[in-house]
């Protein structure tokens, strides 16, 4: 579904990505590793369009889609989804609003009807249960005032509505204490078919325990230079990034 | 980014910008005392309402412009004015009657009469220009008692009410403004709520501004006798014109004991063009009293158009344990500017008010809040709460907040919070991955930071005001 090709971009004219190569398919979840500055951020933001980047090389394909072509609505819309490392503070705009303004406008690129107020509450519902959601987050406004752990949760809440065919974790496990973990790996897990795929970007092999991937990724200098299976994770976890460090200053 | 998306959301147009062939009747421009007198006889007034103007005509000769708002307010030539403009036809029994041309003015306005009187239960008083066209529901608001119609026609029957409470809130003398429009209104509203009696529908007007240079002055008088209450709500849209048009209200609110009055307004006159031609100049003295122990006013305001807005409803807290509120939402845009606020005067004992005030600037903009609270030594126990927030949606705008407290009671309570804010990309990229469209995500944000004023509003004003708040800001974030 998703496949970049030598991927390179900056921010504020500072070279970030330096020739990154990943191909996603259905079904699949890839974990991306990787020290501080790595990249792994930027990777998102680029995937969904953050106009603070900039990309200078390559491609990104998602279903035969040029996606750098697209806004980010429209990737959004095309079932590409973010849950931010720091989701933001809206005032005053309930998540009933906002959640309905963006199903709706998911539906109306696909050529359906608005959802009836009635029918929006219906999933509503049964996705807060879904993901074990507290009926009093959702009637607040966007994230405002809720906690690091209320955020993370509230992210995994609006991937469960806007059901994406690709979805992007970026650090969601930080912050986290180990309940509030498991209650978004879990949901992450309810939410998996073979149809969707993830993208799961994290520092630490924590949450790796509970979402399991089928590939991790190490990002170094800009580029992806290790990729294996889920054991990978646990050797990092165990050796640390200096030995990848090494082997990569030596292949140079 | 924000600066392409300001931009874009900014450089929408004006979407009520159209003018009716309604015969005109206009007197020839420029002011005097023979204008003022011609005024008076056209509208067949009695004598003491001439020696009112006439007082107030006089007066004005000797006062000047005020220069202490936060504006650029351009010379004014008072002398090229037209100060009476009337639907010519003489006012009709029933809706057949009504010019058609005004019907269709309406209809494009969306506030068809037919669907206003049948659908939402509102009585609808139509000022167009200067006379008011049609009232409807006075009959059935008669039985109870309530007064509802225009300003001449109160003149005319309820000689005695409005001659004890008419400039009793604003003195003839009180500012230029309010004094020329003393000498020169054509019309208005005039409502008297009698004893004990709960007004059971919203009373509603809406004014347009309609004929070329034509100053607008009108005039209302709400009065709400002992344990009454009413809810009255005006709201305008004005045709697009490249003439600066003078508009100069006085609003009069009296709240005898245990009454209480609502009175919430959403403003869009005509804001002049990208390049601030043009556009409504809005100087309006809004003023009410609390006269009568544990009365309760509250103003509401939804400030969206106008070139120039200046304009600060207040209130005088009168009788013990009174209180009053001031909610309000100002947006300026392109080249318009906004000084607008409140004035809270404590006199009377355990009195209270709360005023919260959003401004929302964009493009090159100038929005200043500008409140008084003012405690008078014998006022015990006053408490005040204020609140003024800014939201700046580009880089060349403008917010300013001028508060001043005058506390001459030790025991008083009187806070003040302010904060300045600007439209955050980190929202609106926010926004833009769920899905949601830049524009769409200023409106939403920009409703956010407004919900608690647009809460008090009445619900069919709610909604056309949310509309509002993100038509004016089209094109104005990227």
């Amino acid at each position: 579904m998703l496949e970049i090709k030598n991927l390179h971009a900056n921010i504020n004219g500072k070279e970030i990505l330096k020739g990154l190569d990943l191909v996603v398919r259905p079904g699949e979840i890839h974990a991306i590793m990787g020290p501080n500055g790595a990249g792994k951020s930027t990777l998102a933001s680029v995937l969904t369009g953050n106009q603070a980047f900039e990309v200078t090389h390559g491609d990104i394909t998602f279903y035969g889609k040029n996606l750098l072509e697209l806004s980010p609505e429209d990737r959004s819309r095309e079932g590409i989804f973010l849950s931010f490392q720091y989701p933001v503070e809206i005032p005053g705009v309930s998540m009933v609003n906002f959640l309905r303004a963006a199903l709706n406008e998911h539906r109306k690129y696909k050529n359906l009807e608005p959802l009836s107020a009635t029918d929006f509450l219906r999933v509503m519902r049964e996705k807060k249960t879904l993901v074990e959601m507290d009926n009093k987050l959702a009637n607040r406004a966007v994230n405002e005032g809720f906690s690091g752990g209320e955020k993370k949760r509230n992210e995994i809440f609006q991937m469960a509505m806007l059901e994406p065919r690709l979805a992007i974790l970026d650090e969601t496990d930080s912050g986290l204490d180990i309940d509030a973990l498991r209650i978004v790996a879990n949901g992450v897990n309810k939410l998996k078919s073979p149809d969707n795929a993830s993208i799961v970007i994290t520092h630490y092999q924590r949450l790796l325990d509970y979402i399991i991937p089928d590939f991790v990724h190490v990002l170094y200098d800009g580029r992806i230079v290790k990729s294996g299976g889920k054991e990978l994770a646990l050797e990092l976890e165990e050796r640390g990034y200096d030995w990848i460090k090494k082997e990569v200053e030596e292949t140079v | 980014m924000s600066e392409v998306l300001l931009d874009q959301v900014t450089q929408a147009d004006y979407k009520y910008g159209f003018t009716t062939d309604i015969e005109t009747d206009i007197i020839p421009i420029g002011l005097s005392e023979d204008v003022v007198r011609l005024i008076s006889a056209k509208k067949k007034e009695p004598e003491w309402m001439l020696e009112f103007r006439l007082k107030a005509y006089r007066h004005w000769l000797t006062m000047k412009i005020p220069t202490w708002a936060q504006l650029d307010i351009p010379d004014i030539d008072f002398q090229s004015i037209a100060y009476y403009a009337a639907p010519r036809k003489n006012a009709p029994q029933n809706l057949d009657e009504v010019d058609p041309e005004l019907l269709k003015t309406f209809d494009k306005l969306g506030i068809s009469m037919e669907e206003q009187k049948m659908l939402s239960g509102v009585a609808v008083d139509v000022v167009m220009d200067s006379i008011s066209v049609k009232t409807t529901f006075k009959d059935s608001l008669a039985e109870m008692g309530i007064i509802f119609c225009s300003f001449s026609e109160a003149v005319e029957h309820h000689p005695d009410l409005v001659q004890k409470y008419m400039s009793s809130v604003v003195p003839v003398s009180d500012n230029f403004f309010a004094t020329l429009n003393s000498a020169v209104f054509s019309d208005g509203s005039f409502v008297y709520i009698p004893k004990g009696i709960r007004c059971p529908m919203e009373l509603s007007t809406y004014f347009r501004i309609n004929a070329i240079n034509t100053g607008q002055f009108e005039r209302t008088l709400i009065i709400a006798d002992e344990d009454s209450y009413v809810s009255y709500l005006e709201g305008c849209t004005a045709p697009m014109r490249d003439e600066n048009q003078l508009h100069a209200a006085i609003v009069e609110i009296v709240a005898l004991k245990n009454a209480e009055v609502k009175y919430s307004t959403v403003q869009n006159w005509y804001p002049g063009d990208k390049t601030g031609k043009g556009g409504v100049y809005n100087f309006v003295t809004k003023r009410g009293i609390c006269k009568g122990d544990s009365s309760r006013i509250s103003w509401t305001q939804v400030e969206t158009g106008s070139a120039i807005t200046w304009k600060y409803p207040s209130c005088i807290l009168l009788g013990d344990n009174s209180s009053a509120e001031f909610y309000s939402v100002a947006v300026t845009n392109h080249h318009q500017q906004a000084d607008t606020g409140t004035k809270m005067l404590h006199i009377g004992k355990n009195t209270t008010s709360h005023i919260l005030s959003k401004g929302i600037s964009a493009g090159f903009s100038q929005n200043s809040y500008r409140g008084l609270v003012r405690i008078n030594p014998k006022a015990d126990n006053a408490r005040n709460f204020s609140q003024c927030d800014s939201l700046l949606l580009s880089d060349k705008c403008g917010a300013h907040t001028f508060p001043y407290m005058e506390v001459s009671n030790e025991s008083a309570i009187v806070e003040h919070e302010a904060t300045t804010s600007k439209i955050n990309e980190d929202q609106i990229f926010y926004c833009n991955q769920r899905g949601i469209s830049t524009e769409d995500a200023v409106g939403l944000i920009v409703n956010g930071y407004a919900k608690e004023v647009l809460n008090k509003l009445p619900m069919e004003f709610a909604v056309e005001a949310q509309k509002l708040l993100q038509i004016t800001l089209e094109g104005s974030v990227g």
